[in-house]
């Protein structure tokens, strides 16, 4: 288990006069600061962490957050921000002595504009509500994480989410046009709006997948597309891997960028057809889902194209969606296969690295060594068309020692991953679970820089410590520039 | 004369910016020098010419991924990509033939540095858009590397995006890694003429919200549409919508494009080369091309609310203007040497942002190049700098007199 900051006594002392002041900011039964009511917010998706927060407060204004905050600053707490609360890395934790700051009650869509084709909402709107917001009209949000019932688009900015469409239609950052968010200090500043690109530095590229750890974003504005006239999906089995990750390959060497193209492994396709009944193919070793959008003749052109590479890559199962409700039944496995896992085991436990595609095979065989080493089944989706693996390893927390070997498993993946030329989160964020293995990604100099980065916005590191960042430095120290003094200048450069 | 220091290595120019670090120098940093005349007037004691961090390193088209040093040209990267197929989607505008200079000679990195984009970006995202990874040099001379190669990553802070478009105020970057995209089979544009701006601007809004996938939409009011020959239709006002993929669904969208926009206006079209041409034209900024003496503005903003920008500096400084990302950019000539800071800054309100592209040393000295920021954002811009380069080695006041 990663370890969190301990908890600063002389915080847990004044916790009845903060308890006070946030009563202060947010009136009635916006603070929380019982045990039993604090309880729903001790843990986020990922559920192996537990911590009750010091008090939650859940505002329903952006000038009740910068009152928050402000006064969070003024008196050195710490704050960690929560969306809906599924990030499955860890990144809403609450900390012992810390202010849990819930954005639940910003739940409403505040613009819609049809005509330059963005929505402006708050950030505790579900995924889903964005684009049920829009729907009528025809238009959608293209970032379409699996948890999109559930998720907000504010926790998506934090997570830069992805989904099954991201291949095509990118990810959160790709479709977040502007932020109003809140400084640690409590300053309100807007990044963005409904044009495009930055008036001097970029900062919404680093707000977009920050993890909570450089604000608050009390406003969302997302760029809106019109739904594609049609969508058809082909469910491909195949004797091997190999030749499911070859078909992915030759897919995208022929200039076809899917909008959707997902794999599932041997374990995953028998989990999730016990759970749905898709009617996907039991005596395959990998199953491949392709999704074709846009007119209808487009759609039947590449169905062709991508049919006839899968053949020729060997494929021993070819089925094509003849309607809206095949094509959605082809998908119903897919979505339901961390359920379908979970039902088939106590516990399991859920990855997100990513590699290079070709590494696949190798990435695979690999994992199969590490399952007999730690004794622990693995099923495996993969957003194949990106790279992004999610290995769910099964197991039994009941079990001694169980969970330590899930998690010892998962380190070993994601090590791999990152060996082969991948990373170590594709779209589920660093968080908690992840923060001890940055540096296999990165070096003392690359963290560093980071972190000077999260200095730039929170000097006293008050917001959401203990996430991403396996060390914390006090700011004054990161800032501090070792001059070598008398070295001569470029001693060997070729000089003009 | 001015210091120039020409690394080979990444190694090189980490001790050269550690070094101008010690010694309390200011560097100027250069690829192959397209852009100096862009951004504010700074006063540097050297200049770092990464001209020789050159050549790919890694591409792989099955991956849609590629690999260069920084200074890499452009040029080069394309070929490349053209014999698979493939393109830089984002489509980097080229200033040569705006700032009177020979086309066709940027580099990576600074397409990357100065977040160029083409008509493409309202489908396919900018520059940034398609940065995956990142190695560079910070202010303190530290070799540090973000990002990765897969196009899926959200492992630590984005920097790779960030430092699209930083100018090179915050790191030198020295390897660049991108996500390439297959090119388009066919493409072809929709044209409607005649069009005021207003109604040019309802009918760009109409074809970006169906489903007919328009990849680019500009409006050219008559006098720089007569710039561009492609369109061979002198005296009209003309309204552009690209449409690419593969033959058959080019035929048929445009069919259904047409149909929208029958109502609209005279219909006309270009087929797939003219398509191409007109779309580099209208990137590359020709209609103002050539009259280095008069400023040009590039103005991002709320699509609906270009016309109302445009006419508002028209009439009060007399600037020819055309549209491109479905009224979102907007750029302007002015009529004389006057850059018109006042009359640009007054129209646009705050509502996006205003550039400075073209504009003498001394036009650029007296005004302000980028769009000035409210203090909070002021603020945490000079902390970010800071935070990159503590000392102001780099390209000092590019952007902000402070960054």
């Amino acid at each position: 288990m990663v370890a969190m900051p301990t908890p600063d006594n002389s915080v847990l002392e004044r916790r009845e006069k903060i308890v006070a002041a946030l009563r202060e900011i947010v009136p009635g039964e916006g603070v929380i600061a019982n045990d039993v009511a604090m309880r729903p917010y001790e843990s986020d998706g990922l559920t192996a962490y537990r911590q009750l927060p010091m008090v939650v407060v859940l505002p329903e204004t952006t000038a009740q957050v910068s009152k928050i905050l402000h006064y969070c600053y003024a008196e050195g707490v710490k704050v960690v921000p929560r969306g809906a609360g599924t990030s499955l890395s860890g990144g809403a934790l609450p900390l012992a002595d810390g202010v849990l700051l819930g954005l639940g009650k910003f739940n409403k869509v505040l613009e819609i504009d049809y005509a330059n084709r963005a929505v402006v909402a708050q950030p505790g709107v579900t995924n889903l509500g964005t684009t049920k917001a829009v729907e009528g009209k025809g238009f959608y949000y293209a970032p379409d994480p699996s948890s999109q019932i559930a998720c907000s688009i504010g926790g998506n900015v934090a997570e830069n989410s992805g989904g099954v469409h991201c291949l095509k239609y990118g990810l959160t950052t790709h479709n977040v046009l502007g932020v109003e968010m809140v400084l640690m200090t409590g300053e309100v500043v807007r990044f963005g709006g409904k044009h495009l690109d930055a008036e001097g530095y970029d900062f919404l590229s680093l707000i977009i997948g920050s993890e909570g750890l450089l604000g608050v974003v009390t406003e969302v504005t997302v760029r809106i597309l019109k739904k594609p006239e049609t969508a058809r999906a082909l469910l491909v089995g195949f004797p091997t891997s190999e030749a499911a990750g070859d078909c992915v390959a030759k897919i995208i060497g022929a200039g076809i960028i899917p909008g959707g193209m997902e794999m599932m492994d041997k374990p995953a396709i028998h989990a999730a057809e016990a759970f749905v009944n898709a009617g996907y193919p039991l005596d395959v070793e990998a199953l491949l889902i392709v999704e074709l959008d846009g007119p209808e003749a487009e759609c039947s052109h590449l169905m062709e194209s991508v049919s006839a590479i899968a053949k020729d890559c060997g494929a021993v199962t070819l089925r094509v969606s003849n309607s809206e409700e095949e094509r959605l039944k082809f998908w119903a496995g897919r979505k339901a296969a961390f359920p379908a896992v979970g039902r088939i085991s106590p516990d399991y436990y859920c990855m997100d690295g990513t590699i290079p595609r070709a590494k696949l095979p190798l990435v695979l065989s690999k994992m199969r060594e590490f399952s007999e080493k730690y004794g622990l089944q693995v099923a495996n989706v993969f957003h194949a068309g990106d790279g992004n693996l999610h290995p769910l390893i099964l197991y039994d927390a009941n079990k001694e020692g169980e969970l330590q070997r899930a998690e010892d498993f998962g380190n070993d993946i994601l090590r791999l991953c990152v060996e082969v030329g991948g990373v170590l989160t594709g779209e589920h964020g660093v968080g908690v679970e992840k923060r001890d293995l940055m540096p296999t990604m990165f070096n003392q100099t690359d963290l560093d820089q980071q972190l000077r980065v999260k200095c730039a916005f929170d000097d006293k590191g008050l917001l959401n410590p203990g996430k991403v960042f396996p060390q914390l430095h006090r700011c004054a120290e990161m800032g501090r520039m070792h001059v070598h003094a008398g070295k001569t200048a470029f001693p060997d450069l070729p000089r003009f | 004369m001015q210091d120039i220091t020409k690394p080979r290595d990444a190694n090189d120019v980490a001790e050269a910016i550690a070094s101008a670090a010690a010694n309390e120098k200011r560097m100027e940093l250069i690829g192959r020098g397209t852009k100096r005349e862009i951004g504010r007037s700074t006063q540097t004691d050297a200049t770092l010419d990464l001209s020789s961090l050159s050549g790919i390193t890694l591409y792989e088209p099955e991956e849609l991924v590629l690999s260069a040093r920084a200074a890499t040209p452009i040029a080069e990267i394309e070929r490349a990509l053209e014999e698979n197929k493939q393109e830089l989607a984002f489509e980097p505008m080229d200033y040569g033939p705006l700032l009177n200079k020979t086309p066709g000679e940027g580099t990576v990195g600074g397409a990357v540095a100065a977040g160029l984009s083409g008509p493409r970006r309202i489908k396919a995202g900018a520059a940034r858009d398609f940065m995956l990874g990142v190695s560079a040099v910070s202010g303190r001379g530290e070799i540090f590397k973000a990002g990765g190669r897969v196009v899926k990553n959200v492992t630590g802070y984005d920097l790779p995006r960030l430092l699209a478009g930083s100018w090179g105020t915050l790191a030198a970057m020295t390897d660049i890694t991108l996500k390439v995209l297959p090119r388009a089979e066919d493409c072809a544009t929709v044209l409607v003429s005649g069009l005021s701006d207003i109604r040019a601007n309802e009918a760009m809004s109409a074809a970006m919200g169906s489903s007919c996938e328009v990849s680019a939409a500009a409006h050219l009011p008559q006098w720089p549409a007569d710039r561009i020959p492609e369109l061979n239709a002198p005296g009209k006002a003309i309204t552009a919508l690209r449409l690419e993929g593969i033959a058959q669904s080019v035929a048929y969208r445009k069919q259904k494009l047409e149909e929208l926009l029958r109502p609209f206006g005279e219909l006309g079209s270009l087929d797939a080369n003219r398509s191409r041409a007109f779309w580099k034209s209208t990137r590359d900024v020709a209609p103002f091309a050539g009259r280095t003496e008069r400023p040009v503005w590039k103005i991002s903003t709320t699509p609906a609310l270009a016309p109302g920008i445009a006419a508002g500096i028209s009439t009060s400084a007399g600037a020819r203007y055309y549209f491109d990302w479905a009224g979102g950019l907007l750029w302007l000539e002015m009529p004389s040497d006057k850059t018109q800071e006042g009359a640009v800054r007054t129209a646009l309100a705050g509502r996006g942002h205003a550039t400075l592209i073209r504009a003498s040393a001394a036009a650029r000295a007296s005004a302000e190049v980028f769009e000035p920021l409210d203090p909070v954002r002021a603020a945490i811009s000079r902390r970010l700098k800071a935070s990159f380069d503590p000392q102001g080695v780099l390209n000092p006041g590019r952007i902000y007199a402070e960054a």
